[in-house]
């Protein structure tokens, strides 16, 4: 391939109109996908082979119902289409795709790409569902009114691929324009004088379309992102939008009243034939029903749930299981240099194991949630949740991701990506570590089974559980609605739902993404991972005071302990006087009004990569060796009789019922996965969001465990 | 002329007016929502809200709070609908 710019062709149409699917007929697996900069949209482009080896680029822009930008996602299809990103100039031909079912709603945005005066290809997709429907429609009448090439194609079944190619090669060297509409003399003069003044205040030109969005829309989006200021703008679009009230209209309406007036000519006799009733409203009528409407969608919320949560678990094992056969594979031909082997074998291959077994949570996640996208279940979803999310400024299509929380953040994360709106977007993000994953469990269950259960008897053990399970979402709700109502200044689209036609999803489209998401996850918040791993393997293992450890090892031998347990001892004092070791006896006056003592804040802070490791870092500290779990009697028995050893409690246990308490919601709410952390900075579009989730639940965290204690020691 | 929040499941109406000044009307008459489209509630969520209406061949979703400033002129025939009791 020559390193020549190739031509370049934007893709845009209606959300739900097979645009994704075309696309990916069109361009295979010539993909690259990445981000605009500065905002959290994918940027999507593929190299299309238009036939004889001649090459274009497409570049798929997001779906939108009109150029009128109120969120990110319409902002970035303006700004492309008119090159105004650094770097990508316009691009030389648009091509439309629309629904051959809703053609009329379709050419409201035909009509306003014809404003832009490029050359333009429509096409009418989903051909095979308008002919199943007895719905007609004569390509050749339309294209000779509009004045361009039209062709009619079935993207999901490959028919008329070769017409799309071959208008797309003619587009490219073709002198043809989309008609535009006959604007009305008060409305032309008054874009045109928008685009002057306009054009004078920020020293940029201002074509004529950009003038007719500053002009006709109601959000300023457009009017902010040319950074024309308002004190400027102000004036001048009240003067224009009066001189288009003084000719009888109302200036955000006459937009949409001229076009549908001129579109309803042009498609008159075009399309023919009645609409018989879809299966889509039968289905609908059972699967949104008033009753079993709910009964359907928790099953298939539990099915989701079931899938992330319990089938994952066979490849994530598997995961481990190599990770770990990987080590043992690696660890006896570095015995000679024990630094060499701790770090290849607990830093490399455990920091890549770390992100590496997130990978068939968010497989499986990003397979389901496609497939509820495609065939439009997704939308119906967020229907029937609604009203449940919606008061705290999130909204129906929260839903998924919350509950994917629920096994692990990280799929739940990048699932927001299927919200259209902004605000919701990021504050599901932001809420999502709230929900209480599973690794959390395990520090659950260890304190209640080692502690409440014995105690207080297995009813209030479940109690317990479950109590930790809702205590991140009784958190989340007041600091979503106090996020979206107050800190995100971030402008909420419009609820504005469809519910598009039920349809087989095209499995490679669906796996597809799938791929994509998972690679992304890897490129970017892997390294982060691993990264992060590597710096706490650092702090734990480093200085290493062998002299020190080998007299612990000497002395509990020479007092008659197993070998096993002398070299468990010396492990302790390894990671006692270690960085972290030192860093928790350092930081321990900090966790001390929640009652944590020195070795629970070791674990505290080593756990902060990934919260699971306080079981195998508590087993270290108490000195039964790394391979403890949350099930293991010797540990339970190891902290029921850990008493304080100085300070003013010297001799009471540690191990009361608040500090218990204060270190399970210490767990509950505590950002404590470099994960997450990594892949909400991946998702909002910078570190900001991901530092103020961090502080932010590490703060709520410690306050929860020290109001917990402190409550509980002065009640008890 | 009342608003479209109040019609039940099965009315229609034909649209009269909205507020213009709102972007989620701009996106409604963007999808074809102009003066004179009949506009039909086809369902309520199970919890009471979005509602569901068809026009101009889409179904959309839209809150209670947004659709109370639509205005539609409901046919001679069908009931004036009264707001729901509390």
């Amino acid at each position: 391939m020559s390193a020549a710019v190739l031509p370049r062709i934007a893709v845009v149409g209606n959300p739900n109109t097979g645009k994704s699917t075309l696309f990916n007929a069109l361009t295979g697996l010539r993909q690259r996908v990445g981000n605009y900069p500065g905002v959290t949209v994918a940027r999507k482009s593929g190299t299309c082979d238009l036939g004889g080896g001649k090459l274009v680029e497409l570049m798929d822009l997001p779906g939108l119902y009109s150029l009128a930008a109120i969120s990110p996602d319409e902002q970035v299809v303006m700004d492309v289409l008119l090159g105004r990103y650094q770097g990508t100039p316009a691009p030389d031909a648009v091509l439309v795709v629309c629904d051959a079912t809703n053609l009329l709603r379709n050419c409201f945005l035909v009509s306003q790409i014809a404003e832009l005066g490029l050359p333009v290809v429509l096409v009418i997709n989903q051909a095979d569902v308008a002919r199943d429907r007895g719905i007609e429609i004569d390509v050749e009448k339309l294209a000779e009114r509009l004045g361009i090439s039209v062709a009619l194609v079935s993207a999901w079944r490959g028919e008329g691929l070769a017409e799309v190619r071959r208008l797309l090669d003619a587009a490219l060297t073709t002198t043809q324009r989309l008609r535009r509409v006959a604007w009305p003399k008060a409305v032309s003069e008054a874009v045109t004088e928008v685009a002057t003044q306009a054009a004078r205040d920020t020293g940029r030109t201002v074509p004529e379309v950009l003038a007719q969005r500053l002009l006709f829309d109601v959000a300023p989006t457009v009017a902010e992102s040319l950074g024309w200021p308002e004190q400027a703008r102000l004036p001048v679009l009240k003067a224009a939008r009066e001189r288009i009230r003084a000719a009888g209209m109302n200036p955000p309406a006459a937009e949409p009243l001229i076009h549908y007036a001129q579109l309803r000519q042009d498609l008159e006799g075009v399309v023919c034939g009645s609409s018989k009733p879809t299966k889509t409203a039968a289905v609908d009528r059972l699967l949104l029903h008033r009753g079993l409407g709910p009964v359907f969608f928790a099953a298939i919320m539990l099915g989701i749930f079931w899938t992330v949560f319990a089938l994952a678990k066979l490849p994530m094992e598997g995961i481990q299981w190599a990770v770990d056969w990987a080590r043992g594979v690696v660890a006896p031909s570095l015995e000679t240099t024990p630094v060499l082997q701790s770090l290849v074998t607990d830093g490399i291959i455990g920091g890549v194991g770390a992100f590496l077994v997130f990978l068939p949570q968010i497989a499986f996640l990003f397979l389901l949630v496609g497939i509820l996208e495609d065939s439009g279940y997704m939308a119906r979803a967020a229907f029937i949740m609604d009203r449940l999310f919606g008061w705290c400024g999130l909204n129906g299509k929260s839903f998924v991701p919350l509950l994917s929380g629920y096994a692990c953040a990280i799929p739940g994360i990048l699932a927001t990506r299927t919200i259209e709106d902004p605000r919701a977007r990021l504050a599901t993000a932001f809420a999502v570590p709230f929900m209480s994953c599973s690794a959390r469990f395990p520090v659950y269950a260890l304190m209640c089974s080692a502690f409440i259960g014995p105690w207080y008897g297995s009813g209030w053990e479940s109690i317990a559980m479950v109590g930790m399970h809702l205590v991140g979402l009784l958190v989340a709700v007041p600091v979503t609605f106090i996020l979206t109502r107050v800190v995100l200044k971030v402008r909420p689209a419009p609820f504005v739902l469809e519910l598009p036609r039920y349809q087989l999803p095209k499995m490679r489209d669906v796996l597809w993404r799938v791929w994509q998401s998972v690679a992304e996850f890897i490129r970017k918040a892997g390294t982060v991972i691993f990264a992060l791993t590597i710096i706490i393997w650092v702090l734990s293992y480093f200085p290493r005071d062998l002299e020190q450890s080998a007299e612990v090892k000497n002395q509990a031998l020479a007092s008659g302990a197993t070998p096993e347990r002398a070299d468990a001892l010396a492990q302790a004092a390894l990671v006692e006087n270690s960085w972290m070791g030192r860093m928790g006896k350092g930081l321990q006056p900090v966790f001390d009004p929640a009652g944590f003592d020195w070795k629970l804040t070791v674990g505290v802070l080593a756990s902060f990569p990934a919260r699971e490791v306080i079981v195998s870092t508590l087993g270290i500290t108490y000195a039964l060796g790394e391979e403890v779990g949350a099930d293991s009697e010797q540990l339970r028995d190891a902290m029921r009789s850990a008493t304080w050893t100085d300070g003013p409690r010297t001799g009471k246990p540690i191990f009361t019922l608040p500090t218990i308490l204060a270190l399970m919601v210490f767990f509950a709410l505590c950002s404590q996965c470099g994960s997450t952390v990594a892949t909400l900075a991946q998702e909002s579009g910078g570190w900001k969001w991901a530092a103020a989730s961090f502080v932010l639940m590490t703060t709520l965290a410690w306050l929860a465990a020290v109001s917990v204690y402190q409550l509980g020691s002065a009640l008890l | 002329m009342v608003s479209l929040s109040l019609l039940m499941p099965g009315q229609s109406g034909k649209l009269v007016s909205l507020n213009t000044e709102r972007p989620v009307d701009q996106r409604l008459m963007a999808l074809g929502l102009i003066p004179g489209m009949v506009i039909t509630v086809i369902r309520r969520a199970p919890l009471g809200d979005p509602v569901e209406f068809r026009f101009n061949g889409v179904e959309i979703c839209l809150r209670l709070q947004e659709a109370a400033e639509i205005w539609v002129d409901v046919a001679a025939d069908c009931p004036i609908p009264r707001p729901p009791q509390p």
